[in-house]
């Protein structure tokens, strides 16, 4: 039924374009195209929601995991990397 | 940035004591970052003291125009991704199952899958994270560095092409389809199915 809206693109289409559509790189006929389509079709919308919602979701869970994450790095880890800088730099 | 400057200056130097404030200062962020991208301690760990040693040596290169921070961030990135193109690859299934479908029109085909939105309500927060990232981990491996590297990391297009050796619109096809496979696997999960 959308398909036979001047101008409108199908849902393929739509979905073609969501990567450059949220880096704001559609020129702007396909924006308009994206937009018109965004508006007409709410299997669309609904998929835009959820797409962007795990953006988020994945964003919020590998940057804040259950256990805070020490900032410190282990002690064992620094001497190890100083003991290999050691080794690798002989004027020292 | 003068911070920076005098860090990296004694670095040239080979001031002794610099190295160790250098690890002590970005070491912690860095672990965060490799963690990421590899799959275990170990790995993470060797990953940072690989990288830390790259940084040494090249500390010339470094041309204080970024914070020492960001220039250390794209090495372990690097080595990370270095570490698991040459490890041994998980068996990994195909992600075709996960994207959306369309009729022969291209009109979209809802499988009917809930929402994120109204099942995560009833979920606890740490809950969801945990969901999450089981998701993430089960990506093939490609589909997933090009996730952390631009959702998650924060690179570009373009420095993603760059970190991972391929054309810039070959990154959006694979983001776009990791997204949506992402997307599928987290429904699918938190309704409690499998894929």
């Amino acid at each position: 039924m959308l398909n036979s809206v001047p101008g409108m693109i199908n849902c393929l289409e739509f979905d073609a374009f969501l990567v450059d559509y949220l880096e704001h790189a559609l020129p702007a006929g396909q924006s308009r195209q994206f937009r018109l389509h965004l508006l007409m079709c709410p299997d669309c919308r609904r998929y835009l929601k959820g797409y962007r919602h795990t953006i988020d979701l994945a964003r919020t869970s590998m940057q804040e995991p259950d256990e805070p994450v020490s900032e410190e790095v282990p002690d064992e880890l620094v001497q190890a990397i100083l003991s290999a800088q050691r080794a690798d730099s002989p004027r020292q | 940035m003068r911070d920076n400057t005098d860090l990296s200056a004694r670095l040239r130097a080979g001031d002794p004591g610099s190295y160790e404030q250098l690890v002590r200062a970005h070491g912690g962020r860095m672990l965060s970052v490799a963690r990421r991208f590899v799959r275990n301690e170990q790995d993470a760990q060797d990953c940072v003291q690989e990288a830390f040693l790259k940084a040494f040596q090249n500390i010339n290169g470094f041309e204080g125009r970024a914070a020492l921070g960001t220039w250390l961030h794209r090495i372990v990135v690097n080595v990370a991704l270095g570490k698991i193109r040459s490890g041994n690859r998980r068996p990994e299934f195909s992600i075709e199952d996960l994207l959306p479908e369309f009729d022969t029109e291209g009109s979209r085909v809802d499988p009917g899958r809930q929402e994120l939105a109204s099942p995560e309500a009833q979920i606890e927060a740490a809950e969801i994270g945990q969901l999450v990232r089981s998701a993430i981990d089960q990506l093939p491996e490609d589909y997933r560095n090009v996730i952390v590297l631009r959702d998650i990391e924060g690179y570009d297009t373009e420095e993603t092409a760059a970190l991972l050796g391929i054309a810039s619109g070959a990154v959006k096809t694979r983001l776009h389809r990791a997204r949506a496979a992402l997307k599928t696997l987290i429904e699918l999960a938190m309704s409690g199915e499998k894929p």
